[in-house]
């Protein structure tokens, strides 16, 4: 019979399911970055000049800017001249105008991910936007969208379909100066999703981005950009996952989230990205920006993750509450085995008056991860009435990972009010045993009792997401306890 | 009809850290039984139960169990549940956001995975429990909530018999259930439990004091002491335990030395 030590610390591989490589011929840029690939990338997406000029003014800023070393991540520099910044499956001379000419092998590697993109085996009531590394491949339902006027595209498509509206919201809320991997993302970012919702109209359905990377030593730059018009709705939710390979490989997104009065968004992430093997080679490096800015009166945007991939997840999903009355709702769980590393967390800034922002974390480390929770809570002295919660629990499994937390709280009148509760519990061996002695084997126990912890965040995405998290943070954890 | 044993102990010594705590404890319950152990603090009863219910850290240093006439120790203690054996907790344990219901649907359909017979879905399972509920004087609500989360005393043990009431065991360990119960929350546990005895399984009571057992009455009684038992008899061996206390029982194992 093993000690109570062992059984806890018996860390086993864990196979990773969505680690194959799709065999279609890629056309990449050569790695390297200068003025020359970004117009080198702006010419292949045959973009108007505006575009290619806010690029370059991107790209010169970044070259100002340090890289940033604050964050509780460990990795050796990265050797920005080594990644390829633009990678399509080939023959994409002429882009698919449907579906059905999209190369098989494509769509066969979203089956194979559970994302049929086939009229056909289509997801019930999600609607897809499917980005396989630098380029969107496909977009389901559109036509249907389009009925209520939705418009729901790849960002190469908004660019030339509807410059303005791209114009006008594109670094509104994430600027090009904003930070180091912004700022790199704005110089060379390839595509994305982008999604207007019109005046009153409520989105019938979900929308949703699937992200794979696939080619090697490339990148994935992606933007994304949702806007809802007042009294406007949407639910979003993105998905992630990408080959094992031994290199690791950056993802730098940009998301930009805007509602105007009365409007709501809800951007759900299911982030799967390869997390390395268990000794820490290879992984995805995820180092995104996502913000909301709540534009409007009583508007509200909620950011619900559920991290489990990535070598290194380094995100602060925020909002800016600027609309009188707006609410920004932040809930996460991010998950880090082996050798992973998180540094994740939120910003809320409130800056209109009555404005609410709750922020539910969930931190779960096992193996040798090492998780960290960093949060701001602003409340300018503008914004009076105004109220925060924050709750942020760590869940410790073994002995060998650590938790962190890394809450700051600034606030600037005297009418607000912030609460803040934190605590670290150990999964315990008396809850395991008494699973056990009700017939439930130790891995189905740490799943239930996994989950149980994180259930105010499961309660937040859409149902058949939830269970997929579900089965998901099952599959990070396995074999943490052996 | 000769009886049927359900579990053999057969001179059991167990330790932890290399500490003796059980040393040659032998004991046999039939099909039927109701077998109490009793004994002082620190004699080795709750030693007994995390043993047989398969706890890590323990040190099996000799003699073997028989469950059923199948070596016990050798399963895992998710293994043996399935197999029958059922720990009523001392201290049952919390476990935040898992669902009661959802908890003892998965437990259940455990064991009948593991009998071969058909999962029970929500609906099945939840008339199951209707029908439970009534045997022990259970809230609903408590079933609404997280597993143990937030339960007073009596309500943990309440809900570890209802446990007991839904799996339905062979061998039920009662480990010092009346520990934390006022005089009215005994008579509904006790009650619960003799409802659920049957001509077919069995109960090991664990207890340090006779009160339960008024309750609860054995077939047959067992003195645990220093890891032995010293003494077993009829139900009135509790009764005269508890007139003449512990030392009554301790003084003569010296004298017979």
């Amino acid at each position: 019979m093993s000690t109570a030590t062992e059984t806890i610390e018996d860390l086993v591989k864990t196979e990773y399911k969505y680690g194959f490589v799709t065999d279609v011929e890629t056309e990449s840029t050569p790695p390297g970055l200068s003025e020359e690939t970004i117009r080198h990338i702006s010419a292949k997406k045959n973009e108007p000049a505006w575009l290619t000029d806010w690029r370059i003014k991107a790209f010169r800023h970044w070259q100002t800017m340090p890289e940033p070393t604050w964050q509780f991540v460990k990795y050796p520099p990265i050797d920005f001249q080594a990644i390829s910044y633009f990678s399509q499956p080939k023959p994409q001379a002429n882009a698919p105008k449907s579906l059905d000419e999209v190369d098989p092998k494509l769509l066969e590697t979203y089956e194979k991910l559970g994302i049929p993109l086939r009229e056909r085996g289509r997801l019930a009531g999600v609607a897809v936007d499917a980005i396989f590394d630098s380029v969107s491949v496909g977009t389901t339902y559109r036509e249907e969208l389009a009925k209520k006027g939705i418009i729901f595209c790849s960002f190469s498509e908004a660019v030339h379909n509807h410059p303005d509206l791209v114009k006008k919201y594109l670094g509104s809320v994430v600027p090009y100066t904003d930070n180091y991997y912004a700022a790199l993302n704005s110089a060379v970012f390839t595509d994305g999703s982008f999604c207007y919702i019109p005046k009153g109209v409520k989105c019938p359905m979900e929308l949703s981005t699937y992200f794979r990377i696939n080619a090697a030593k490339s990148g994935q730059f992606e933007r994304t950009l949702i806007v809802a018009d007042d009294g406007a709705q949407v639910s979003y939710l993105e998905g992630c996952t990408a080959p094992m390979r031994d290199e690791n490989q950056l993802h730098a997104a940009v998301v930009e989230l805007v509602t105007h009065n009365d409007a709501q968004i809800k951007y759900s992430t299911v982030q799967n990205w390869y997390p390395g093997d268990e000794n820490g080679v290879g992984g995805i490096y995820n180092f995104v920006t996502k913000r909301g800015l709540c534009k409007g009166k009583n508007s509200r945007i909620t950011w619900t993750q559920v991290e489990t991939g990535s070598a290194i997840t380094w995100k602060y999903p925020s909002c800016i509450l600027l609309g009188e009355g707006s609410k920004g709702e932040f809930y996460s769980v991010a998950v880090v085995n082996n050798m992973q590393q998180a540094d994740t967390g939120t910003k809320m800034i409130h800056i209109g008056k009555n404005t609410k922002s709750t922020i539910i974390s969930k931190g779960i480390s096992a193996g040798r991860g090492q998780n960290s929770y960093r949060g701001l809570v602003e409340i300018r002295k503008s914004a009076t009435n105004s109220r925060n919660f924050s709750q942020c629990d760590s869940m410790l499994i073994g002995a060998k990972c650590g938790a962190h937390t890394f809450p700051y709280i600034e606030v600037k009148n005297t009418s607000s009010s912030v609460e803040h509760e934190a605590s670290t519990s150990k999964i315990g061996e008396d809850q395991i045993f008494y699973c056990n002695a009700r017939g439930i084997a130790t891995q189905d126990a740490v799943n239930m009792i996994v989950n149980g912890f994180c259930k105010e965040v499961f309660k937040e995405l859409p149902m058949e997401f939830a269970v997929e998290a579900q089965k998901l943070l099952g599959v990070s954890l396995e074999g943490s306890v052996g | 009809m000769s009886k049927q044993p359900i579990l053999e102990i057969k001179n059991l010594s167990a330790g932890v850290e290399g500490k003796q705590i059980l040393k040659g404890v032998s004991l046999t319950i039939n099909a039927g039984e109701v077998h109490a152990v009793m004994g002082p603090n620190g004699s080795g009863k709750s030693t007994l139960a995390a043993v047989l219910a398969g706890r890590d850290g323990y040190d099996i240093t000799g003699g073997e169990v028989l469950y059923n006439g199948k070596d016990l120790l050798d399963l895992d203690p998710e293994e043996r549940a399935r197999e029958g054996v059922f720990l009523a907790f001392q201290y049952p344990v919390e476990i935040p956001g898992v669902n009661s219901t959802y908890f003892l649907k998965a437990a259940l359909n455990e064991v009948r995975k593991h009998k071969g017979e058909q999962e029970l879905d929500a609906i099945e399972f939840l008339a199951l429990v209707k029908d439970k509920m009534k045997l022990l004087e259970l809230k609903d609500d408590l079933l609404k909530r997280s597993v143990n989360e937030g339960f007073s005393g009596g309500e943990k043990k309440r809900a570890e018999i209802f446990q007991m009431a839904i799996l339905e065991p062979k061998l039920a360990i009662l480990d010092e259930t009346d520990s934390g119960l006022d005089i009215d929350a005994l008579k509904v546990v006790s009650n619960g439990v003799n409802k659920l005895k049957r001509a077919d399984n069995a109960q090991l009571v664990i207890t340090h004091y006779q009160r339960l057992l008024n309750y609860i009455v054995p077939d047959f009684v067992h003195v645990l002491v220093d890891g032995h038992v010293v003494k077993s008899g009829g139900k009135e061996l509790a009764l005269e335990l508890e007139a003449k206390g512990y030392d009554w029982i301790l003084k003569r194992e010296v004298a017979s030395v």
